[in-house]
């Protein structure tokens, strides 16, 4: 359990930016699609509250990957 | 358990779970009334940009919520429980009152929809400080082995808030006049203001009872000894120790719960409302039959708990809904469609009105109502304008459908939203004793918080706004919005299921 623990770190650890450039490339092209002001606020704020949290899942990743919530 | 202690305790769980109902409510009725604020705060002259400006307004009330766990589970930390949260309460149901009493955009101008964004900022602030500190509150009276037991009693609240203000709304819409037609204008009008202005009476008798509770036993003893966290952002979120757990409850546990409790109880009503066509009573009136029966599953679970764990238990839920939630919603568009039951052909009627809004002014009213084997009633309205300004004038007429659903469809309907607040009390009833039991009293408040206002808030309060959103960008596929939830609760499912340790009734005062 703690080797799949610590190799399941990986997968974490590459979700974050892959979340963050499916983010941004849905985005881009939504606000392109449609540029009124609604559909770049609705983005915008997608974008800044969803990529701190990308960076989360990272950090949890590496955690996993350190082995920090291997049981004892 | 003493009889006097027992009796303190069912105080302290009545004056917390109280307080944070009411919270939920203020917080709640916003987004309910969401269609109404939109016309009342924000230019008319594009009714859908209208109604995004509120849902980003009801966005924003939720990603603020992670900022206000930041800063009144600070609060909480340092100088106790007891008096950050009767703060909380204090804020909201002041902001709650004031969005009652704002002049509409039509009398000035801008500043409204200003004002009730801050207002409702406001509200996503307190929201975020209020359930942390209810719920350590609780957890830290509570006896260790009915932890998960007393504290889904504050688990219920969440969902009770929400069927008061459906209730409140359902009531106030229909009891302006005696003409049903009439009172509804008339709630559209001004008489949505009373949800909002009544909370004042509410917290305030929440506010009494609150005062004469007492500070937690754990955080009085942490602050007898002079144990007190310093900093406890940087405690809970600077040393790795800790950061790691607030990490790990947030992707193995609050991120799932919170898209399962808002796509039942929220995206279930919208999908009900504005997907399958269902009018408006009927389609709050099956939530809250769904809501009421499906409640004291929170205890349920809760207590079931304390005896095999928290973790499975809501894994459970994140797992039933994300192998059921397709099928479920197919279901509710299999019901709403009219195509499955034969019309009544001679019970077609046609009501054809006119109505002259100036001496100029005409708008046509057409009206045609069908009847089905099932009981259902479609009506579809088309409204357009014959006469502007004396000109004859051939516009796109708006055509709204609304349908009445029979009574065994009706609770067919209910039947299975009842199904998705089962999932909901699933992941809901533990998790508060579950974040409780994951950090130390000194930081408990500042870092059970924030998960959850994460989790929640952030991944859970954008649901509908997402799911909405996904079906405006997939058209072809009505059921494309559940792909958010069932995702982000697989992830989180997989996250819990290797990650998390099911301990039953750790010890918390550490």
């Amino acid at each position: 359990m703690n080797q799949l623990k610590k190799w399941m770190g990986i997968i974490w650890i590459f979700l974050g930016p892959v979340a963050v450039y499916y983010l941004i490339k849905t985005a881009l092209q939504q606000t392109t699609a449609h540029p009124t002001l609604d559909a770049k606020i609705q983005w915008g704020v997608f974008v800044v509250v969803f990529i701190p949290i990308a960076i989360g899942l990272m950090i949890f990743g590496y955690y996993a990957w350190k082995g920090e919530y291997k049981e004892e | 358990m003493p009889m006097k202690e027992n009796k303190t305790l069912r105080r302290v769980i009545a004056a917390s779970s109280m307080g944070t109902l009411i919270e939920w409510y203020d917080f709640y009725i916003f987004g309910s009334l969401a269609t109404v604020i939109a016309s009342q705060f924000f230019p008319k002259t594009n009714p859908t940009a209208a109604l995004l400006s509120t849902l980003a307004t009801f966005a924003a009330g939720f990603i603020v919520r992670p900022f206000g766990a930041l800063f009144f589970g600070r609060l909480g930390d340092l100088i106790g429980r007891k008096h950050t949260f009767l703060l909380t309460l204090v804020i909201m149901g002041g902001s709650t009152f004031a969005i009652g009493l704002v002049p509409g955009y039509d009398s000035i101008g801008f500043a409204a929809p200003i004002i009730v964004l801050i207002l409702r900022l406001l509200q996503g602030l307190a929201l975020g400080g209020e359930y942390g500190g209810a719920a350590t509150y609780v957890a830290e009276h509570a006896p260790d082995h009915k932890r998960g037991y007393y504290t889904s009693w504050i688990q219920t609240t969440a969902t009770l808030g929400l069927f008061v203000s459906l209730g409140v709304i359902l009531l106030t819409r229909h009891s302006l006049d005696a003409d049903p037609a009439k009172s509804i204008s008339k709630f559209n009008e001004w008489g949505w203001r009373i949800p909002f202005i009544v909370s004042v009476l509410l917290v305030g008798i929440s506010v009494y009872i609150r005062l004469k509770m007492k500070e937690s036993p754990l955080f009085t003893e942490l602050k007898k000894s002079g144990k007190t966290a310093v900093n406890p952002i940087k405690e809970s979120f600077g040393h790795k120790t800790n950061l790691k757990m607030v990490l790990l409850a947030l992707f193995g546990a609050t991120m799932g719960q919170g898209v399962v409790w808002y796509t039942g109880q929220f995206y279930a009503q919208s999908f009900i409302e504005n997907v399958c066509k269902i009018d408006f009573d009927q389609s709050r009136t099956i939530l809250i039959w769904a809501i009421l029966l499906g409640t004291p599953f929170f205890v349920v679970f809760g207590h079931w708990s304390d005896k095999i764990g928290r973790k499975w238990i809501m894994l459970g839920g994140m797992f039933l809904a994300i192998i059921s939630y397709h099928y479920l919603f197919g279901q509710l568009l299999k019901i709403a469609d009219p195509s499955n039951s034969t019309e009544l052909v001679d019970q077609k009627m046609v009501k054809s009105e006119r109505h002259v809004l100036t001496t100029s002014d005409t708008l046509r009213t057409v009206a045609v109502i069908r009847q089905y084997e099932t009981g259902m009633q479609v009506t579809e309205k088309t409204v357009d304008t014959l006469y502007k300004g004396g000109q004859l004038q051939v516009t796109q007429p708006a055509v709204k459908t609304a349908k009445i659903l029979g009574s065994t469809d009706y609770w067919k309907m209910t039947g299975i939203v009842f199904i998705m607040i089962l999932y909901v009390t699933m992941v809901y009833g533990p998790i508060a004793a579950f974040l409780v039991e994951l950090f130390p009293t000194k930081i408990r408040y500042t870092s059970m918080s924030l998960p959850y206002h994460i989790g929640n808030g952030v991944f859970g309060g954008l649901t509908p706004f997402i799911a909405t959103l996904l079906t405006t960008i997939y058209t072809n596929d009505l059921l494309v919005g559940l792909m958010y939830p069932i995702i982000i609760a697989a992830v989180s499912l997989v996250i819990g299921a290797v990650y998390l340790q099911n301990k039953i009734d750790p010890p918390i005062a550490s």
